[in-house]
């Protein structure tokens, strides 16, 4: 089933190209594709295939070598460094696979980081913090330290995190990669509800059954997409 | 942009928590820096302010000649033995006589007697001397009247206190009236003076005796005391002739007290055999004590100037390594849509914080050094408003200096890289 929603991000010829030493290396050699809003991605690859290259340059955190990358009507070609950021902040919601939580501050002020970088940040923002943590079953540990929760706890405010700024798209980067496999399990029941309330959502993994729960797998391949599947749900 | 100013120090505040020792060493240098300057700065203003104040009760229109002993030559293993030396009154009516532009020329005479009341006894500098000395000195009475013209003409028996004799002698009672003997003869008070420095805290001039003085008519002086004076020491008694102790020249104005200090000096080189006499001049004293205060300044602000280098040092290196250390949450932060300023100003608040915090404790500690050294040493020291926030504002601006570099260095971290570091 094709969606017909509008396209939130688009890569169009993508190529990454380091420069290690006097060798060339292709991370990335011409990635055309295009996510559509409220669609749940995979990217799947070996280690070595480009997936986290590819990350990094949906994330904003990096550019490409050519081509060009849309983020809901921006070429980040025609961004500067501070729109740039200012681009991270508002479309876009990380989740780290180590959880990246700022240590000396406790889960209200890690949860409102997103805010504090805004131009023009919400106004509700901190009754929007309270709300997400209530939703996520964090509401009694708001004062608490990064180092005095649980992985899983510390994923949730993480997400909580990415979505305090409401963005259109979220990356998750083996996401539940440090995760047992119950906490795995309510993690991606998390991404399923967000899913259904339209979250664009794309999810690096090299795990298939966490694959699995997304709409469709892309695989890659010595930065090239290798084939895209559908998944049964 | 205020809240933002807030939550950054909040942050930074809370950052630097986490290393508490880390911290408080890091502010030690900035700590004694600025504590240091704060308290040389007030101990040297104190020793100056003194200085000066002591050059300026000599006079700043007054010339001072003073009879110096000549040094001792072989007759000196003689058992006893005449000295004859010093200013003479060829002298004093030589400058009275010559320039114009001397307002009053003081002749004093200092005698070794002894001062009684009842059974109260002590050694003040007895001074004999003319009426103009309370103008020329600018001394100021307490009670009663200075010498005049008239005790000095009729060899009256009067004599003037020094605020100190006065009230060691006579404690209890108005010295006005009383009669006092100095040596062997009966003086009646006809006022006494106020201390030089208000608020008592008289301090001697140089070879004044701490006790004070008392003034009495250079005739009278004359009469009862002669010129001559005996002086015993181990073995041997000395006599000396001093006519004039001193002579205190007081001119019209500032302007002509070089020339008279020169021209004094010339015609004392021309009539003494020997050079048995200095010229003090107090003007130029004052210029040398304020060209020595200079120096001091320079040299203190050198050395402050380092150890505040060192602080800043210091504080710079912590930072870089913090940065460093903390490369991971700069990533975090870059990711979540963290602009490079507002790296560069997280990193360069948490320097300022550290920086002021130093500077803050380093005014306490630097004003309190003062109130110490004044209380055991019983020094002088005035410690200048300027001084705090002087030293404050070097504070701050070596805050903003030295973290300035690391920074930067934080801002400039590339986002992946960043995130990927352990």
């Amino acid at each position: 089933m094709e969606s017909k929603n509008p396209v939130v991000a688009e890569l169009d010829g993508i190529g990454r190209i380091y420069q290690m030493g006097s060798t060339e290396v292709r991370a990335l050699d011409g990635i055309d594709v295009s996510f559509r809003a409220g669609e749940y991605w995979a990217i799947m690859g070996s280690s070595g295939s480009g997936k986290s290259t590819l990350l990094n340059i949906l994330g904003c955190i990096d550019r490409p070598t050519f081509g060009n990358y849309t983020v809901n009507g921006y070429n980040v070609n025609d961004l500067d460094d501070d729109d740039l950021s200012q681009l991270r902040g508002r479309e876009l919601g990380f989740i780290f696979q180590s959880f990246n939580l700022i240590p000396q501050l406790n889960m209200l002020e890690n949860i409102l980081v997103p805010v504090f970088y805004q131009d023009n940040p919400r106004p509700d923002a901190r009754e929007r913090a309270f709300m997400l943590a209530e939703r996520l079953g964090l509401a009694d540990r708001l004062d608490h330290r990064p180092v005095e929760l649980s992985g899983g706890q510390q994923q949730r405010v993480a997400i909580a995190r990415a979505l305090i700024n409401d963005p259109p798209i979220l990356l998750a980067d083996e996401a539940t990669g440090n995760l047992d496999t119950q906490t795995t399990g309510e993690i991606l029941e998390l991404f399923d509800e967000l899913h259904a309330e339209g979250k664009t959502i794309l999810l690096v993994t090299h795990e298939h059954e966490v694959g699995a729960h997304a709409e469709r797998t892309m695989y890659l391949r010595d930065g090239l997409i290798d084939r895209i599947e559908e998944n049964e749900s | 942009m205020s809240g933002i100013l807030t939550r950054t120090v909040a942050l930074g505040v809370k950052s630097l928590l986490l290393h508490k020792l880390r911290s408080l060493l890091t502010t030690l240098g900035v700590l004694f820096g600025v504590s240091s300057v704060i308290a040389m700065l007030a101990i040297g203003e104190g020793a100056s302010a003194e200085a000066q104040e002591q050059i300026k009760q000599l006079g700043s229109q007054n010339v001072i000649l003073r009879s110096v002993k000549p040094p001792d030559d072989a007759a000196s293993s003689q058992e006893s033995r005449l000295v004859v030396y010093g200013l003479t009154h060829n002298d004093f009516s030589r400058i009275t006589d010559t320039y114009p532009w001397v307002e009053h020329a003081v002749p004093v005479r200092v005698l070794q007697q002894e001062v009684r009341f009842d059974e109260r006894v002590m050694h003040p500098r007895v001074l004999a001397t003319e009426a103009s000395y309370e103008l020329a000195t600018g001394r100021m009475m307490h009670e009663g009247r200075f010498l005049s013209a008239t005790d000095v003409a009729s060899v009256a028996n009067v004599c003037v206190l020094g605020y100190e004799v006065a009230r060691n002698l006579m404690p209890l009672s108005s010295p006005l009236g009383q009669r006092i003997k100095i040596g062997n003869e009966y003086f009646t008070v006809v006022g006494t003076m106020l201390p030089r420095v208000p608020l008592g805290d008289d301090v001697p001039l140089p070879g004044a005796d701490v006790t004070g003085e008392v003034l009495i008519p250079l005739s009278t002086g004359a009469r009862w005391f002669g010129e001559m004076q005996v002086k015993i020491r181990a073995g041997s008694r000395e006599m000396e002739e001093v006519e004039l102790h001193e002579i205190i020249v007081h001119v019209d104005k500032a302007e002509n007290v070089e020339r008279t200090a020169a021209a004094c000096r010339e015609m004392l080189t021309r009539n003494h055999e020997q050079h048995d006499y200095e010229v003090i001049v107090p003007l130029e004293l004052l210029a040398r004590a304020e060209e020595t205060k200079r120096i001091f300044n320079i040299v203190l602000g050198s050395i402050a100037g380092i150890s505040l280098l060192v602080g800043g040092i210091g504080i710079m290196n912590v930072m870089l390594a913090t940065v460093t250390e903390r490369t991971r949450e700069i990533g975090i932060r870059r990711a979540l849509g963290a602009k490079q300023h507002h790296i560069v100003f997280q990193f360069l608040v948490e320097t300022v914080v550290l920086s002021v915090g130093g500077g803050l404790a380093g005014i306490i500690l630097g004003v309190a050094i003062p109130i110490g050294v004044e209380y055991f040493a019983d020094m002088r020291t005035i410690v200048q408003p300027s001084a705090p926030l002087l030293a404050f504002g070097i504070s701050v601006s070596i805050g903003l200096l030295f973290g300035l570099y690391p920074a930067w260095r934080a801002a400039q971290m590339d986002p992946v890289e960043a995130l990927r570091h352990e």
